[in-house]
């Protein structure tokens, strides 16, 4: 369009008519294409696309007086402690465990898991965590026994007897 | 001489395409947009291979900071207000409609019910000034159960979520989660960024 409008002006000077509107067509867009642009810097800045991912926990129904507890071989029995710093502690079995530390990389406590579902039939996690796990120490496990695809896990309250073992194992 | 002058006209570009696209990259973004609410804490989420989004109503959060304060927010302007009303009526303290116009504009509080008065009488900027101190977890005096009990019969739907921070300790997370097992909620959904899954052969 511009190229047109000025060759237009130009012819225009040779004939000595003043042809002063000729040029207004054309209106000097760059500030309006600089507010546009400062504009849409700024919503795609604040724009956040991705929504908040979320986990799906379902907890038991606290037990009423008069229900049964299922019986648990105890073998099938595997607790997870979570420690400080990232820490968490294993042993399977309830009475007399041999205690181990672990961690929550990849060859951590998810090898153990694949290593204890591979052993056991029909195993189930307990997992417990002390006063000084943190809240994504909590999260990471559940996480871990999605990718290790646990079905039969649970959130226990850690006891003094956990506390002690960790405490005497000084892993 | 015959020097052809190319240059001559080029200085002056048509520029129409590229405003045409800026303007509907600014419409675009100007539409889809949506402000984050103004939280009163940072909370660092912990991050997790799940890929199950967040429904954006009809949702109960309650956030944990680090320091193990517990905020609460909900959404729905309405059902904050009759929210309000039925708390202020169980603690017998009477709040009026300026307090419920108030309270339903409220981002994540962490006040207990008894200065949530004196708090809505402050404007918006003195309130970032105050420091919230949470709403009571403890078992003697449990008002964050009372929020969450009269949170769902305000609107039965509502899908609770909490959001933690990394770092906060798990004993307080522990308490409210008790405080929801408690009151018969126990399906609830954790906050969570995402995280790559390892690649499943």
């Amino acid at each position: 369009m511009s190229e047109v409008s000025q060759q237009g002006g130009g012819g225009g000077k040779k004939d000595g008519k003043v042809r002063s509107k000729k040029s207004s067509t054309k209106i000097d867009m760059t500030p309006m294409v600089d507010l546009a642009f400062l504009l849409l810097t700024f919503f795609m800045l604040t724009t956040t696309f991705n929504k908040p991912q979320t986990m799906e926990i379902t907890m038991p129904d606290k037990p009423k007086p008069d229900d049964v507890q299922p019986e648990v071989n105890e073998r099938k029995v595997l607790t997870l402690v979570l420690g400080e710093n990232d820490k968490v502690y294993w042993y399977k079995g309830i009475t007399d465990p041999k205690i181990e530390v672990s961690n929550f990389s990849a060859d951590g406590i998810r090898k153990v898991l694949y290593a204890q579902d591979a052993q056991t039939k029909d195993m189930i996690v307990l997992i417990k965590a002390l006063e000084k796990s943190k809240y994504k120490n909590m999260v990471d496990i559940l996480d871990e026994m999605n990718i290790t695809n646990m079905k039969r896990y649970a959130i226990v309250k850690v006891t003094d007897v956990d506390k002690d073992l960790v405490k005497e194992s000084n892993l | 001489m015959g020097k052809v002058k190319v240059h001559r006209a080029s200085p002056s570009l048509d520029m129409t395409p590229m405003v045409d696209l800026a303007f509907l990259l600014v419409t675009f973004f100007m539409l889809t947009t949506k402000f984050a609410p103004e939280e009163p804490v940072a909370v660092d989420m912990p991050s997790s291979i799940s890929e199950i989004k967040l429904p954006e109503v009809d949702i109960l959060t309650i956030t944990i900071s680090p320091d193990g304060v517990v905020f609460f927010n909900m959404d729905g302007k309405y059902n904050r207000q009759e929210l309000l009303g039925k708390i202020g009526a169980k603690y017998g303290i009477p709040f009026d409609d300026q307090d419920k116009e108030k309270f339903s504009l409220l981002p994540s509080f962490g006040i207990p019910i008894q200065g949530m008065k004196q708090f809505l009488a402050l404007s918006p900027d003195e309130r970032k000034t105050v420091n919230q101190t949470g709403i009571p977890a403890d078992s003697l005096n449990n008002q964050l159960a009372d929020w969450v009990v009269f949170a769902r019969t305000t609107n039965p739907k509502l899908r609770i979520a909490i959001k933690g921070d990394r770092e906060s300790n798990y004993p307080i997370v522990e308490k409210v989660i008790n405080t929801l097992i408690d009151n018969r909620v126990t399906r609830f959904n954790l906050i969570t960024n995402m995280e790559k899954g390892p690649i499943k052969l």
